[in-house]
């Protein structure tokens, strides 16, 4: 068993192809590819309004001019 | 060299080395400005100077030993043939071939490509002890693991003829663990006996943050790194040889580039893994870390290092959620070891580079299950068991035992670590107060210089 479907390199590179891992499952690879980056932006939109919404809430007046000031 | 095929690849081959060597350089750039941007200002100078002079330190001892090391012990292991003089006699710092030589243009790029991996290994381990480490306890260090350490690990790993790829199906194409698992062993090895920072930990155990004094710094430098990164990646290659060359398995007449271990990849595939892994790892530190800028950036790193062992073989899916994977295992596991053995790992080097390298070890193994390490007969093929026998030897054997050895003779001599006096006050007091009157002399000379109105 070789995941690469190469048990050894006996082989002429000529005739070689793909040589990645679980060559056949580019489909499911793609579809797990594509969860990834949608989870992603479902995960950072949701992080990022709870984080503003406790940032519009935490506003100390002094610490707003401060920054202001600081440019 | 007979015949212009032959020189022109010769030439292109010298070139292409040349070429990373520039490009690695970048890296050490990178390390210098992430550790001073993540030193407090008082320490700036010292922290500088302490990356800096590992450059000529490790390229002397690497030089003079080094490079004889990792084509001395490839069988430097008991029961596998031991060292073998006559493989090295061209490596020796007394071979013509260790000079200008018209018969060997490969020796000297080579040489240097391998001499920045070093830099690499020693600069990992500068960052993790900055603030509280003598330089020259450093600089011991430096060279330990720079000309020794890991290029014992890469005659062992990380050469054709190396033993642990032909017993143990060893597979490590882009160092995850000869370079970055070794260097996050030592590391930790040092810091275990170092001590924290003061004021690291509160009176309970806490933790507390020590934040970069210049973040902008610290960012642009893993920017950097990842630059030099490219480098590495390419250097890591044969870019173009014959199958009559190889001399293994390999038939027909088909030029191809190979890793390390000289078994076929391309160019083209590690730039789409590299990207993918890099990408992975930002992501995924962006959501685990909540968008904070150092874990996000460390973990680019993170996500190459951890999917490095096999980025010449991955599908780019499969190095993206490699990268991915490994960045929340090394974030979670960063702060645990923080909090339960109170280990103060300034820069993260540790979690990035050690536990990420180890991790990226043992996924391959599964990941690449029974693909060969090797175009060679008779060479065990990649397996989980093989790997994470590697991952230990890497950490354990080869980065954490020594670096704890020495740190503790160090310690017992009373020369690791600086006095609590000059890091209270910082290393750079003595030439901060050097500069000022530098600078209140020489303006109140110009001033005296003025015409008189």
């Amino acid at each position: 068993m070789s995941t690469i479907g190469y048990k050894d390199w006996a082989v002429d590179m000529a005739d070689v192809g793909a040589i990645y891992p679980f060559q056949g499952w580019e489909v499911a690879m793609t579809v797990v590819g594509v969860a990834f980056w949608i989870g992603w932006h479902i995960i950072q939109f949701r992080s990022e309004s709870a984080e503003l919404e406790a940032a519009r809430k935490s506003g100390d007046p002094e610490a707003i001019k401060k920054a202001i000031d600081r440019y | 060299m007979d015949g212009n095929l032959n020189a022109l690849t010769t030439v292109f081959t010298e070139f292409y080395y040349w070429v990373t060597v520039v490009f690695m350089f970048l890296i050490h750039v990178g390390f210098c400005l992430y550790e001073v941007g993540a030193s407090r200002r008082k320490n700036h100078m010292h922290t500088l100077m302490k990356n800096i002079m590992i450059i000529p330190l490790v390229t002397v001892t690497f030089f003079l030993f080094g490079w004889w090391i990792y084509w001395a012990f490839p069988n430097a292991f008991p029961g596998m043939g031991g060292i073998s003089l006559e493989a090295a006699t061209a490596y020796t710092p007394w071979s013509e071939n260790m000079g200008t030589n018209m018969d060997d243009r490969i020796t000297g790029v080579f040489w240097a490509a391998f001499l920045l991996f070093s830099w690499t290994a020693a600069s990992i381990v500068s960052g993790a002890v900055i603030e509280r480490i003598r330089s020259s306890a450093l600089w011991m260090h430096a060279v330990a693991i720079g000309s020794f350490f890991w290029i014992v690990d890469a005659a062992w790993g990380w050469h054709w003829d190396g033993w642990m790829v032909k017993v143990l199906g060893y597979h490590d194409a882009y160092a995850s663990g000869v370079i970055h698992a070794i260097a996050g062993g030592y590391a930790l090895g040092v810091i275990v006996v170092l001590g924290p920072r003061i004021g690291k930990f509160a009176a309970d155990g806490t933790p507390r943050d020590i934040p970069p004094h210049n973040s902008w710094m610290l960012a642009v430098g893993i920017l950097l790194i990842y630059t030099g990164f490219w480098g590495f990646y390419a250097a890591c290659n044969v870019p173009l040889i014959s199958p009559e060359v190889i001399d293994g398995q390999i038939i027909g007449t088909t030029w191809t580039a190979t890793n390390i271990y000289l078994a076929p990849t391309s160019l083209s595939a590690i730039t789409f893994n590299f990207l993918m892994s890099l990408s992975g790892g930002l992501m995924a530190a962006y959501v685990v870390s909540k968008g904070d800028a150092f874990w996000t950036l460390s973990g680019g790193l993170a996500g190459i290092i951890t999917a490095s062992a096999g980025n010449d073989l991955y599908h780019p899916i499969q190095a993206m959620i490699i990268g991915a994977v490994g960045v929340v295992i090394v974030y979670k596991l960063h702060y645990y070891v923080e909090r339960k053995f109170k280990i103060d790992d300034a820069v993260g080097a540790v979690a990035v580079h050690g536990y990420a390298g180890v991790v990226g070890l043992i996924i391959a193994g599964f990941v690449l299950w029974g693909a060969p390490s090797s175009p060679f007969e008779g060479y065990a093929a990649v397996n989980p068991l093989g790997q994470i026998i590697g991952a230990l030897i890497m950490f354990g054997l080869l980065g954490f035992l020594p670096a704890y050895i020495i740190s503790k003779i160090q310690s017992s001599m009373g020369i690791l670590r600086i006095p609590l006096e000059v890091e209270i006050q910082g290393l750079d007091l003595g030439e901060q107060h050097t500069y000022e009157t530098a600078i209140a002399d020489i303006n109140a000379a110009t001033k005296a210089a003025m015409p008189a109105e």
